[in-house]
């Protein structure tokens, strides 16, 4: 059921560049890989497990950290800063069509 | 003192009755490192400085008889797991220079014990291989012949301890990175129950499956790493809360039924690995536990199931490196290319097909037929699981089908997935298990160590060091060591 796997496009949804090497070799190991696992579906198995195997778990929320105590040590790690904001590319575009 | 025969309980004796200090142990560790590293590339990064500070602090705590077991214990830790201030890179390009902004929580409960840290440990990328040749700054060797894999993915801990340049280390396990790399050098390692120890702080590979646990030269000092990190913590949502734990009630039963999957112990196992296996089955009879054949007839999916719940949870946790908040950053004009660009020049190959692959088996059209059939086939693993429990105390199988192979043989990914398979049923039943030296094999003239995997139930670590301590002694006896 796997035998057509558009390589490029997976790329593109998993937000990845790759070689037209690489895409030639990905073309053939990711159908591999998929037919490797493709034993599961001799598998008796209901749709999926009823039940969830874990709980939501929630804490009240309350003692919050101190406001600003971890704010340098994450903008550090950021590649790009602003004063107090992470620098990024623009997102929304303005252009009208 | 010799670094090739101590254990963490030895040390203790020592420190505690001053027959040398915390600070000669940690420089004993650092010497090792800096002449046997060259060759075994266990390491990194090795914290010489901070180390010594940690072993003047320990040495403190021993002056004031407020020692606690790993006092003083100088330690390697995974380089997957956070310690405030210090590089943390998962062995990727992504994070080379990533300096982690606070501690994880089996780092703070060492912390408060006085424990050493010695340096970070190689691994291959994100938790994602099993012989260290993922590595994105070059693989481990094998302290038992150097031409070969230590095992993965936790195998620059595996091979510190072996090699007496750590006495014990953290490693992760998501499916079988702490028991093989334990397995293939010759010391022992345990995954304990999904949930009983925290993974605040470690960086997520497939969450479903990943737990953090210890090596050690010995039961007994995995045994004390393990008691010093386990617990509760509000900072991990799957940690088991004592108070509303629904595990079964496995804990402190004592192990005298064993059971063999025998119809899942002749996929592709070596007759030499399997000759051992065998060997050591019948000296645990011998010492008076009863062998039984037992069926677990779902095991023949587990690795189909993991290489579908893995690759799906691993490209959903990975996305969180895109190139924005940390990690490498590549310049581009549009922030969807800096997303790309960031991401295909920070992760290596395999991490790449297992991205793919996870998109591949979580896309809408795919979903029903790989993801969530596989979370139904898991959810029959476990309960395969659950019903031999019912009569027996533990299963006991191989840690590895294969010895530890020679770097380059298993390229092709398949190969090497297929030699996970006695290891990865564990992981998506989320029971605890652990790897212990067991005789050993020859392959071009060199003696190679084998590893003997104990299953428990859920929460039952306790009972699988009593099995496990019997098979130390086999071992011990066998190779005629103290």
């Amino acid at each position: 059921m796997t035998n057509k796997v558009d390589i490029s496009a997976l790329a593109k949804l998993a937000r990845l560049e790759v070689s037209d090497a690489e895409l030639a070799k990905l073309e053939k190991e990711i159908p591999d890989i998929l037919a490797f696992v493709e034993t599961i579906q001799k598998a008796d198995a209901g749709k999926e497990a009823s039940a969830p195997e874990l709980r939501n778990v929630m804490r009240a929320d309350e003692n919050p950290i101190e406001s600003g105590k971890y704010t340098e040590r994450l903008l550090d790690a950021a590649p790009a800063r602003a004063g107090n904001r992470i620098a990024v590319k623009q997102v929304i575009s303005r252009k009208k069509k | 003192m010799d670094l090739s025969t101590l254990t963490i309980a030895e040390a203790r004796r020592a420190l505690d009755a001053k027959e040398y200090s915390a600070l000669d142990l940690t420089d004993a560790y650092l010497d090792a490192i800096k002449k046997k590293d060259g060759d075994i590339h266990a390491y990194l990064e090795v914290w010489e400085d901070s180390a010594r500070a940690e072993a003047k602090k320990a040495d403190e705590m021993i002056a004031r008889a407020e020692s606690q077991p790993l006092t003083g214990i100088p330690l390697a830790v995974k380089d997957n797991i956070l310690i405030e201030g210090r590089i943390a890179s998962s062995a990727s390009k992504m994070l080379e220079n990533y300096r982690a902004s606070y501690d994880a929580t089996v780092i703070s409960k060492l912390k408060a014990q006085g424990a050493v840290f010695l340096g970070r440990t190689n691994m291959d990328e994100f938790a994602l291989g099993g012989s260290t040749e993922n590595s994105a700054f070059g693989p481990s060797k094998n302290p038992h012949d150097t031409s070969r894999v230590p095992g993965g993915t936790s195998g620059g801990s595996a091979a510190a301890v072996a090699a007496g340049m750590a006495l014990g280390a953290l490693g992760s396990d998501t499916g079988g990175s702490i028991r093989q790399p334990s397995a293939f050098c010759g010391v022992v390692g345990l995954k304990p129950t999904y949930g009983a120890v925290s993974r605040f702080g470690l960086m997520a590979a497939a969450s479903s499956l990943d737990q953090i646990g210890a090596i050690g030269k010995t039961v007994a000092d995995a045994q004390m790493i393990f008691e010093a990190i386990r617990g509760y913590d509000q900072n991990d949502s799957t940690s088991i809360n004592p108070q509303r734990s629904d595990l079964g009630n496995h804990k402190g039963r004592t192990l005298g039924t064993l059971g063999v999957p025998r119809a899942f112990l002749k996929e592709g196992i070596e007759p030499d690995m399997l000759a051992q296996f065998e060997e050591t089955l019948e000296q645990l009879k011998s010492a008076g536990y009863s062998i039984v054949d037992i069926e677990l007839p779902s095991l023949e999916y587990a690795l189909a199931v993991y290489y579908i719940i893995n690759p799906a949870e691993v490209s959903t946790n990975l996305a969180r490196y895109d190139g924005i908040r940390y990690g490498l950053s590549m310049p581009a004009d549009t922030i969807g290319d800096v997303y790309a660009k960031s991401r295909s020049a920070g992760f290596g190959a395999e991490t790449r097909r297992r991205i793919l692959v996870g998109t591949f088996v979580l896309s809408s059209g795919y979903a029903d037929a790989y993801y969530r059939k596989a979370r139904a086939v898991r959810q029959l693993i476990r309960e395969d699981f659950a019903r031999v429990f019912a009569d027996i105390d533990a299963v006991v199988l191989p840690t590895s089908p294969i010895p530890p192979w020679k770097f380059g043989d298993k390229a092709d990914p398949i190969a090497m997935y297929a030699a996970d398979i006695f290891t990865v049923p564990v992981n998506l039943a989320g029971v605890p298990a652990m790897s212990v030296p067991s005789g050993t094999i020859e392959r071009d003239g060199k003696k190679l160590p084998v590893g003997f995997q104990i299953i428990g139930g859920w929460g039952n670590e306790e009972g699988l060091f009593k099995v496990a301590e019997d098979v130390e002694k086999f071992d011990t006896a066998r190779r005629g060591r103290p």
